[in-house]
């Protein structure tokens, strides 16, 4: 055990030669580091010491894989590093570096997993090293899951670590000092006498030896960076208009292109008129694409006036036409033959609900769309021994596959340029616009072609959040709840999203009921059970996933069950909850909010907890009924994350994380009717705005052993402690969402 | 047609009703207005004309009767605008897609109301959608531009 233990270890130093070995071949294989995917292009002078850090004569370069999508992951990755190899903010440029194996994602296993998070037990444990292994063997690098932080925190930090132990290796080989009397500050080595010898400076020494390899990361009270406030690297270009997103790229000769795609998704392309659109001024080409048209103009708005001139004669949608269709399909799937799982089964339910249930209930969640405010976009550029790809992407590698496949290169040479992300919310999770750029450029290779969506695209093109139902039911006793019972039924998101990159995922979804199967509490008989709803609309992955409809479920009949049982909604939580670490969430977010102080006429509190990712929050909700609807006053979160890396960050992550989840609970849906979405574009589903916003009050807990993301975990929450609140100042419990179907909202 | 943007003076030959969004992306490489709805619905395009905001997506280019101000002519880092300056002090982006637009309605409001009550605020800044949910540091980040630009 010690061994692979060790092992283990060595794998977060991937820049370090093979490792010893001493274990099963095939753990062995798995373990065996990948090559410096930056030794194949260094100019003569510079060193590498790992895939993170590059440093010659002029500068140092700190390479961050994850990409960012607003999430500030391009700043927290440089600090990891900065934090080891004691270089400034100002000092380095960063990258998100090339597509790689060596980059794979070490966390994107921790929630694929079906164990619970607080299953530390050796059987979870073991599945999490096997995930983890499968995933370094496909070299999956991935942005997504709020897993960044988690993959990042301690191999980053043994880069910087391992970066700065060479460094001063070439400084004691040049001044003859030995190393024990070496310091570093400031992106340079210091001498005894104060004198400096730049990192840039000491890269040719540098690079001549072998990377140290013995080194022991700082303690957490060393800190200078983590913890603290920081300035987001990216903070001055996006105050300025500076910031160049995908859609700002600017390559000489580009062309702009547009696409309309049958908007029954997935549906032929039986024949078009473009005759007027070919006369449109600025048209250059008109091109067949999959499912579709593509118009090539001289800049983005002609290309669009144009594509919108078509006339198109589209084939029907390869799922059910009407939204009604969709819930009958979803209604009439809580049946044997499509259970997927049965996740848990405490106790004994049915002898629990035997003499009576307390509440006998349904819920919904419906379709939402991403509509991250840029709009997806795509530069490609085809030659015969290259592509050349700009764009904004969470999955790289399996990015080049995909542009690959369609231009008939080897992955190899697709040549990725990652930008920063106007948003995502997961819709860059897909490849559909890449392919699309990527089948226009390759019909006219030499000239790069830059394809813009209109918003409308982007909306009858987005691959969804899951529809899903629920039925709950549970019993009451002595003013307490004991027993819960919820089946869930959707369609598997992670089937409908693996499926269109030509993967197959085995086994039960662990999102279909995520967010209630693997819920904390110790509820004496708890049943939860996830049923699988063949493939309706194609769905992907929304923020938080399945936990996003699944803590709806879970927390609002865990609400009702309260209430029949006559108990205070913090406290029953608090009573129900064992897992300590979320115990202290739930108590913390009562002590912030002050819970049970005496409210205004027509005002309500809500809570609700849900754990996502391995982070347990809570969220305290207080709204007033007013003469205009609902106005929400106040939110309070308490989240824990194990480390908080960056407080400004984390505030703003969570308060935007609660906003994304209101703003959804309140007003967007994605419906369809004859095949088509019937939202086009932000006034038909749009969040929340300005005057909607409550004050939001946050607190990030450290009481947990592993440091996680907060990108997801606040969201879920948001729906359920809006709902409850609603319940509690108007009594009027709703059980689907979008609320604003039921009530109205300031 | 002659239009004036960030004080410079271009000759640009389009249609007349190219909405003014793209003549500044697409002819004159202005990058920082951002496309982001088309319809006036989300404000991410918004600059001024002569000082006032308007969506430039939904701004035909024929009817642009003054001078055109966008985020990259309001300041520059290094030079910025008081209300830069305030959303860097409350690092307000998370992606920062829709800043360039919620910047330039907030010294729009910024220069027609120097002191705006929370009330005022909502109400100008309610056409800008932010996706990624920085509102509370966008209304803390138009009070602190309110009182740099009231101390000059």
């Amino acid at each position: 055990m010690n061994k692979v233990g060790k092992i283990a270890r060595r794998t977060f130093l991937i820049g370090a030669a093979a490792v010893a070995g001493g274990v099963a071949f095939g753990v062995y294989k798995v373990r065996t580091p990948f090559d410096n995917p930056l030794e194949n292009d260094l100019a003569d002078g510079s060193a590498t010491f790992n895939p993170w850090v590059i440093i010659d004569s002029e500068k140092v370069t700190l390479i961050g894989p994850h990409g960012d999508k607003g999430q500030g992951i391009a700043h927290a990755q440089a600090a990891l590093i900065a934090e080891e190899l004691d270089i400034e903010f100002g000092q380095f440029e960063t990258s998100f570096g090339k597509p790689d194996k060596a980059y794979w994602n070490r966390a994107m296993a921790d929630d694929g997993v079906p164990f619970m998070f607080t299953d530390k037990s050796f059987s979870a444990e073991s599945m999490r090293t096997v995930m983890g292994g499968l995933l370094k063997l496909l070299g999956m690098q991935g942005t997504g899951g709020s897993s960044s932080i988690p993959d990042s925190f301690v191999k980053l930090r043994e880069a910087g670590a391992m970066a700065r132990e060479t460094l001063k290796l070439a400084a004691s080989n040049l001044s003859g000092v030995p190393v024990s009397d070496l310091k570093t500050a400031n992106g340079a080595v210091v001498l005894p006498d104060g004198s400096e010898l730049a990192y840039t400076a000491l890269a040719g020494e540098a690079a001549k030896l072998d990377p140290v390899r013995e080194i022991k990361l700082r303690e957490p009270s060393e800190w200078r960076l983590i913890g603290k406030p920081m300035q987001r690297l990216d903070i001055m270009s996006k105050s300025t208009g500076t910031m160049n997103y995908g859609i700002d790229v600017d390559v000489d000769g580009a062309v702009h292109a547009a696409v309309v795609c049958n908007p029954r998704q997935g549906g032929a392309l039986n024949g078009y008129d473009a005759d007027a659109a070919k006369e449109m001024r600025g048209v250059q080409k008109i091109v067949d694409v999959s499912g579709g048209v593509a118009v090539v103009a001289d800049n983005t708005w002609r290309a669009i006036q144009a594509a919108q001139a078509i006339e198109f004669d589209w084939g029907p949608a390869p799922y059910p036409a009407e939204q009604d269709d969709h819930w009958a399909e979803v209604a009439a799937s809580f049946v044997e033959d499509r259970l997927d799982k049965e996740w848990r089964h405490d106790g004994d339910v049915d002898q629990a609900l035997a003499g009576g249930k307390a509440v006998d209930v349904e819920y919904r969640v419906p379709y939402v769309a991403h509509a991250p405010l840029e709009p997806l976009n795509a530069t490609v550029l085809v030659e015969d021994d290259k592509v050349t790809v700009w764009t904004g992407h969470q999955i790289p590698r399996m990015l080049q596959q995909q542009v690959a496949a369609v231009t008939g290169h080897d992955p190899e040479q697709v040549d990725f340029h990652n930008q920063f992300m106007g948003g995502s919310f997961g819709h860059r999770l897909e490849f559909e616009h890449v392919k699309l750029a990527a089948e226009v450029a390759n019909q006219m290779r030499g000239t790069p072609v830059k394809l813009t969506y209109s918003r409308e695209e982007d909306f009858a093109h987005d691959f969804p959040r899951h529809i899903g139902m629920a039925r709950g039911s549970g019993a009451v006793q002595d003013g307490k709840v004991v027993a819960v019972d919820l089946s869930v039924a959707m369609p598997s998101v992670i089937n409908s999203q693996m499926g269109r990159a030509g993967l197959s995922v085995p086994g039960p979804d662990t999102q279909i009921s995520a967010g209630a199967w693997n819920n904390p509490y110790s509820i004496p008989n708890s049943r939860m059970r996830a049923y699988r709803v063949p493939e309706l609309a194609p769905t992907s992955s929304w923020r938080s996933v399945g936990a996003s409809a699944g803590g709806f479920f879970f927390d609002s009949l865990l609400d009702e069950l309260i209430h029949e049982a006559g108990a205070d909604p913090l406290a029953e939580r608090i009573r129900l909850m064992q897992h300590d670490v979320s115990r202290k969430v739930l108590e913390a977010v009562g002590e912030m909010s002050n819970w049970g102080s005496a409210l205004p006429a027509n005002t309500g509190r809500g809570v609700a907890f849900v754990e996502s990712f391995g982070v347990p929050t809570a969220e305290v909700i207080e709204v007033t009924n007013t003469e205009d609807g609902i106005r929400i006053n106040k939110v309070w979160v308490a989240a824990d994350v194990g480390t908080v890396v960056d407080p400004i960050n984390f505030e703003n992550l969570v308060q935007g994380g609660v906003i994304f989840g209101l703003g959804h609970a309140m007003n967007s849906e994605i419906t369809y009717s004859d095949g088509m979405a019937e939202q086009a574009n932000y006034w038909d589903a749009e969040g929340m705005r300005m005057h909607q916003c409550p004050e939001i009050f946050v607190k990030g807990l450290e009481n947990s052993t592993s440091v996680r993301g907060i990108g997801e975990p606040p969201v879920p929450p948001a729906a359920p402690a809006l709902a409850n609140a609603i319940f509690a100042a108007t009594g009027q419990r709703i059980r689907e969402l979008p609320l604003y179907k039921h009530i109205d909202f300031v | 047609m002659q239009l004036v943007v960030d004080g410079k003076r271009h000759e640009v030959d389009v249609e007349d009703d190219m909405p003014l969004l793209w003549v500044l992306r697409d002819e004159l490489n202005i990058k920082g207005v951002k496309y982001g709805c088309g319809v006036a619905a989300c404000g991410a395009c918004t600059v001024h004309i002569d000082g006032v905001a308007v969506r430039s997506c939904q701004t035909s280019v024929s009817d642009v009767d003054g001078e055109v101000t966008t985020i990259n002519g309001l300041g520059a880092p290094g030079a910025m605008h008081a209300v830069q300056e305030a959303w860097v002090e409350h690092q307000v982006a998370q992606c920062g897609y829709c800043q360039s637009g919620q910047i330039m309605q907030a010294a729009s409001l910024l220069s027609d109301t120097p002191n705006p009550t929370d009330e005022d605020i909502d109400d100008a800044m309610s056409g800008n959608l932010c996706r990624c949910g920085t509102y509370p540091r966008i209304r803390a980040a138009v009070k602190t531009a309110a009182v740099k630009l009231r101390e000059g």
